[in-house]
């Protein structure tokens, strides 16, 4: 329980936004949008380990999450630049067009 | 109030409106829309942290999700000029499949997390993990090492960016 509220709610919530994150993935074809969504996922987790790092009263939970906030800041800043330079040369960030590589 | 303290109402809220600002994420079909209701949950998980009493990582949490990241996005997307008619929209039957397969990955995970609730912690710590005093403690004295590791990652990240955001330039 953390201040009368069981982990398992919020396992279920982490659990929740977790899935929105995947079905965006699978679903939305704007790279960007499937960016956001992979920030979705990345918080539900987050959000699962700093629970855990309360309910046992341990500080390493939240160090963890501050060096994933860094790495999804440096992950966000080159997977855009990448996306701006598909975008000029092929005029669109559609995922489904970008196969390029397969054949 | 009905049997529940505020916490928990808050707690109740809070998980509804970051549910709610997620699923219009996926499902909005303008991308700026999209921009703007993945910072109001953000803000929500904000909320979160400061009830568990973490409050350095909400207010880290505000800084670099709200205000810098989600400031990328919103400038790519007004870069690149997108709107809803430029939206491409996949076909019926992928989404449909896109949703199944959720479905039961949700199946699956909350059939695995089932009867977590009486999980065995022998260890209870303090409750003031989430202070600004105890993190910087164990920031700076465990995890020295990885925190400095992470600034090279920054800096690479800062040189790669701007590496692949330069145009092209003949010689």
């Amino acid at each position: 329980m953390i201040n009368g509220i069981p982990i398992n709610m919020y396992m279920m919530l982490s659990v929740v936004l977790f899935i929105i994150g995947v079905v965006g993935v699978m679903a939305r074809r704007n790279t960007i949008i499937v960016f956001m969504c992979i920030e979705l996922m990345l918080n539900a987790v987050n959000l699962l380990l700093v629970a855990f790092s309360t309910l046992h009263g341990d500080t390493s939970g939240q160090v963890f999450v501050f060096f994933i906030m860094a790495v999804a800041a440096s992950e966000v800043a080159v997977g855009l630049a990448i996306l701006t330079m598909i975008y000029r040369n092929s005029k669109s960030i559609d995922s489904d067009l970008l196969s390029k590589l397969k054949n | 109030m009905l049997g529940y303290t505020i916490t928990q109402w808050l707690f109740g809220i809070l998980s509804f409106m970051s549910i709610m600002f997620a699923l219009m994420v996926v499902f909005t079909r303008n991308p700026v829309h999209s921009v703007l209701y993945l910072v109001l949950t953000f803000f929500c998980i904000a909320g979160h942290y400061l009830l568990m009493n973490a409050q350095f990582l909400a207010v880290v949490h505000i800084a670099v999700y709200a205000g810098a990241i989600m400031v990328l996005f919103l400038f790519v997307i007004m870069l690149l000029n997108l709107n809803e008619d430029t939206e491409p929209q996949k076909t019926m039957a992928s989404k449909l499949i896109a949703g199944i397969i959720g479905g039961l990955f949700l199946l699956v995970l909350v059939g695995a997390l089932k009867g977590a609730e009486q999980l065995n912690i022998t260890r209870y710590g303090h409750s003031e993990a989430g202070l600004m005093k105890n993190l910087g403690k164990v920031l700076f004295k465990e995890y020295l090492f990885p925190f400095e590791i992470v600034s090279v990652l920054l800096l690479a990240a800062l040189v790669g960016a701007i590496m692949l955001g330069k145009k092209e330039t003949k010689e």
